[in-house]
């Protein structure tokens, strides 16, 4: 993107533009061609969600507008223009209005950092995985400003569960992306990326990943984590006032929160858009990246449409007394044995550039202390698990011989 | 690009960025039938009028929890420089890190042993 802008910068200047001007609108031409692929995606993602989540219930789902139901977005998207906009009268007209727009905005903001290519991208920040937590995180702030402002108490109740069940799962999400950084040394992407080229990261932390995943699933608000929706107890939760356009926006950015997700996943696990023949042409690079983020995507469209709901004091047990130990630990084995390592010159000081034969001994150090934390966690949850079953076996025989007295009086 | 460039960019995307959902909700606004009534902009509920303020105070255990949250959160934004170093640190500067960790955890047991963590 940097050459395409000052490209275009120098030849509007030398068609006698004004200098900034040229600028800005060489910026401008820049800025609509990165945000372009998330808003052209988020089409197509609308019609893979409903597709998928119909083919696991057993359904055939949109089919009848153009070919496999492609142009069912489009259908949806003029009925949308023609529902009518109802806007509460007890409602805080200003933030009510604001919400949706912040909502989609936080997710297309994400976009600015992401690299598609090793040459296309907007910007390669220095503070790039710094900027997503930033950035993320306003969601959290649109989904609390409908919930408030629609004046509403389901929406108010939902709203409230967003702030805890959200900003908690952010402590393990910022403790998980802490390991790629740390093993890159930087926090561009592209550096991050560029530092797998040995190694994929979840390799080296196959841990990281999964906490990364489970609480990028909750940051989205999804099955099992979907308590901020709750259909059948809050009705639709934190936009349950909203119509209309208003409320396709909230849905088009949880869609595109998914799918970034899954691309921020290949991007900081997967090695982005490294494999064969990545470097022949910037086509393939960008079909890697796709496909692997693509692959995740489609995974946690599995688990959204497989697993049922958790209660809310379950689902922060689990984050406090679960996730974030669980990642403070991982982060502290895998700093204290890549350091012991590079004190002794078994492992490399810089990622970037080492190629697979030095980090033969840090996989295999990295993967053993995975190892040895996944049996141990296993052994943890095996055990919980026991005791709650039998706790409620215990529940139930106490109930039945109750039961039974009574019967017999 | 240099930084004033960089940032230059992602502040015009931050510009652009509502802009984006904006867009449909104005053509929508254009389109869109409106027939309001009373009825039909009251407050949503069970087809009964609300009783009560909505805007009222709320459970404390949402509070406490980010309270916690803050603490992390702080000391999430000191580690990453500590992160970002990491590669040419030396071994006390590691040390140092792992010594800022442990505090902040030694808090989380604090809160899990006072019962902070509980859904109550």
């Amino acid at each position: 993107m940097d050459e395409l802008c000052t490209g275009l910068c120098r030849l509007m200047v030398d068609s006698g533009a004004d200098a900034g001007l040229a600028q800005f609108l060489s910026l401008l031409v820049g800025v609509l061609l990165v945000s372009g692929v998330p808003l052209l995606t988020v089409i197509l993602l609308i019609w893979i969600e409903r597709k998928v989540a119909a083919r696991i219930q057993d359904r055939i789902g949109p089919n009848r507008v153009g070919p496999i139901g492609l142009m069912q977005t489009f259908a949806d998207l003029l009925k949308l223009l023609g529902k009518e906009d109802i806007t509460p009268t007890s409602a805080d007209r200003w933030l009510y209005n604001a919400a949706p727009l912040v909502s989609f905005a936080s997710v297309v903001l994400i976009w600015a950092v992401v690299p598609f290519t090793p040459f296309h991208y907007g910007v390669d920040l220095e503070i790039g995985a710094l900027f997503f937590v930033a950035v993320a995180s306003f969601g959290t702030l649109a989904i609390m400003v409908a919930g408030w402002a629609s004046n509403n108490k389901y929406a108010l109740l939902g709203a409230f569960r967003v702030v805890s069940l959200l900003v908690s799962y952010e402590v393990p999400l910022v403790f998980a992306l802490l390991v790629p950084v740390l093993l890159a040394g930087s926090m561009s992407m592209l550096d991050i990326v560029n530092a797998q080229t040995g190694m994929w990261f979840v390799v080296l932390s196959p841990l990281a990943f999964v906490i990364f995943y489970v609480s990028s699933q909750a940051e989205t608000g999804r099955a099992p984590f979907d308590l901020i929706e709750a259909e059948s107890e809050l009705v639709a939760g934190f936009n349950i006032e909203y119509s209309g356009m208003k409320f396709g926006m909230f849905f088009a950015a949880e869609f595109l929160h998914v799918f970034t997700n899954g691309i921020l996943m290949a991007l900081l696990f997967f090695g982005g858009w490294l494999g064969p023949l990545y470097y022949e042409s910037p086509l393939i690079a960008f079909a890697w990246l796709g496909l692997k983020g693509g692959v995740i995507y489609l995974t946690t469209l599995w688990l959204r449409n497989t697993v049922p709901r958790l209660r809310i004091d379950q689902i922060m047990a689990f984050n406090w007394k679960f996730l974030v130990p669980l990642s403070i630990a991982n982060l502290i084995f895998i700093s204290a044995a890549l350091k012991v390592m590079q004190e002794i010159g078994w492992a490399p000081r810089d990622m970037i550039g080492a190629g697979f034969g030095e980090l033969v001994p840090t996989t295999v150090v990295l993967l053993l202390i995975n190892g040895a934390m996944i049996i141990y966690l296993l052994g943890i949850l095996r055990k919980r698990g026991q005791e709650a079953r039998r706790e409620s076996q215990a529940t139930r025989a106490a109930l039945a011989h109750a039961a039974a007295d009574q019967g017999a009086a | 690009m240099n930084i004033l460039n960089e940032w230059a960019f992602v502040g015009l995307f931050a510009v652009m960025a509502p802009v984006f959902p904006a867009l449909p909700i104005v053509i929508a606004w254009l389109f869109r039938p409106r027939k309001p009534n009373v009825l039909k902009s009251s407050t949503y509920e069970c087809g009964v009028e609300t009783i009560g303020d909505t805007w009222v105070q709320f459970r404390v255990q949402y509070y406490i929890y980010g309270l916690i949250f803050l603490v992390f959160d702080v000391e999430m934004v000191f580690l990453f420089p500590w992160a970002v170093a990491y590669n040419e640190m030396s071994l006390f500067g590691f040390v140092a890190g792992f010594l800022f960790i442990f505090l902040l955890t030694d808090a989380l047991f604090y809160a899990w042993k006072k019962n902070a963590l509980d859904w109550k």
